[in-house]
């Protein structure tokens, strides 16, 4: 049931057709983005661009595996950016792991942490499954499907507790 | 009543066409890469969006009020250019009170950015009042050598006074290339670009901007866009006799600018200025000696 009303429709459809990225480039998927930017794949023609910080940008890119280090700068950032923001999880290493399951010191599924909105299966994602990847976020986004920073809003404790978990009191501290 | 509905009409006027000449814009810069590029509306998307934004983050008063005080102040100095036959308030076209209230627009965001407390922030303002202290100079000093010969400091009446003489463009070719230049450093397009800089100080003053804040900005940046190459082509393009005439002599000097600035790569700040003192003043000069020794015939 689709319970918007108009106006919130016409904001959602705005929304769906420009995305504004952040990439937070720690693993190995940050290769494949050039050229889905640049003049091979041309991803600017469908709305979707750089931008250089976290204020300005909609959609988080995570791309690759988080370190527990990383994963306090990451969260820091999701936190920085303004509602509505989605959160796209690159690579088999955000899913399950990947190749770095059993690591003591990576975390296995970023969904435990942060609400995402959408994963990109592979290792890595070609161009052709970011582009099909995002088109399907901007589908979900005009619907009003893509809904993750409500989820992070109202499900803070339990987001909370597993942050907490796998960072310790380190959480909010600068170091 | 009738003067507030001209107003509106110039403002929004403004607005949905300078948007979407920018929105074409960067269509032309994806051909130029051989890219394909996005739907000439997408900049009321971008906009649109910002402004739907659900939280914007403020950072205390300074903040908030050089933001609209940039706004205010662009959008009180668009309704000083005259726009081909049309202006809001015939007669008062004068070209220092352009140069004036622009500044506000400038210094208002100024403001804002040092609010924010952001190191980039200070960074970018630096390097952008740096830059305007290096091209206005060889700018003004165009616009000087006009007022001296013709005796106005009226935009409308500079503009006016080229159906007789030639376009400047002819009459004073030097000021004209100066002036091209300076207008590139003005909209900063490359190489003019040292403010805002996204891969080396991640857009400068815009750099704690969101939401609504960064789409009145966005806004902002277009109507000083249709401020000062609306001055281009009114000073040295003889404006124009009709409306059409007016924007398709505003969309070729647009789009060069946009075309120049795809092919060029980045200056750093001093070597921007010490650039301005160097070529664009003498040629000024010389085109003043030029002037005064032997008329404009």
């Amino acid at each position: 049931m689709d319970s918007r009303t108009m106006w919130e429709k016409v904001k959602d459809i705005t929304r769906g057709h420009s995305l504004w990225m952040l990439y937070y480039c720690t693993g190995c998927g940050a290769i494949e983005l050039p050229p889905t930017m640049t003049s091979r794949f041309d991803m600017e023609r469908f709305g979707i661009g750089p931008m250089a910080t976290p204020r300005q940008a909609d959609i988080l890119l995570v791309t690759g595996y988080l370190s527990t280090k990383t994963l306090r700068r990451v969260i820091y950032t999701y936190e920085q950016m303004q509602s509505p923001k989605w959160l796209v999880g690159f690579g088999s290493c955000t899913l399950n792991g990947g190749i770095y399951h059993d690591s003591y010191a990576t975390i296995n599924q970023l969904d435990q942490y942060l609400p995402v909105d959408l994963y990109l299966a592979g290792c890595m994602p070609r161009p052709e499954v970011i582009i099909k990847g995002f088109k399907q976020l901007m589908e979900m986004i005009k619907t009003g499907e893509a809904d993750g920073w409500k989820q992070y809003q109202d499900n803070r404790e339990w987001y909370r507790k597993n942050q907490k978990k796998a960072l310790g009191d380190l959480l909010y501290t600068t170091r | 009543m009738a003067l507030i509905g001209k107003i509106v009409l110039f403002i929004v006027g403004a607005f949905v066409f300078q948007v979407a000449l920018s929105g074409f814009s960067r269509k032309v810069i994806a051909r130029i890469q051989k890219r394909r590029g996005p739907v000439f509306w997408q900049n009321f998307y971008d906009i649109g969006k910002l402004f739907f934004k659900k939280t914007s983050i403020s950072h205390g008063f300074i903040f908030d009020f050089g933001v609209w005080m940039a706004f205010g102040g662009t959008v009180a100095t668009l309704l000083f250019v005259p726009v081909g036959p049309y202006s809001v308030f015939p007669g008062q076209t004068n070209f220092i009170v352009i140069i004036y209230l622009l500044a506000i627009g400038s210094l208002g965001m100024a403001m804002s950015a040092v609010g924010s407390a952001n190191p980039f922030a200070s960074i970018g303002i630096s390097r952008a009042l740096t830059q305007m202290f290096g091209y206005d100079v060889p700018f003004a000093l165009t616009v000087v050598i006009m007022i001296y010969v013709h005796r106005t400091s009226q935009v409308a009446k500079l503009a006016a006074v080229q159906s007789d003489i030639g376009w400047h463009l002819w009459v004073m070719p030097l000021s004209a290339l100066v002036a091209f230049i300076a207008l590139m450093a003005m909209l900063g397009k490359k190489p003019f670009d040292t403010p805002i800089a996204p891969a080396e100080i991640a857009s400068g003053p815009l750099v704690e901007y969101s939401g609504k804040y960064l789409g009145m900005l966005m806004v902002q940046h277009e109507f000083a866009t249709f401020v000062e190459v609306g001055l281009f082509v009114n000073l040295f393009l003889g404006g124009g006799s009709t409306l059409l005439i007016y924007l398709v002599k505003y969309i070729i000097v647009y789009l060069l600018t946009v075309i120049i600035s795809a092919l060029m790569a980045r200056f750093r700040v001093e070597q921007t200025v010490a650039f301005f003192w160097k070529w664009p003043l003498v040629l000024v000069f010389i085109q003043a000696l030029i002037i005064i020794g032997i008329g404009i015939r």
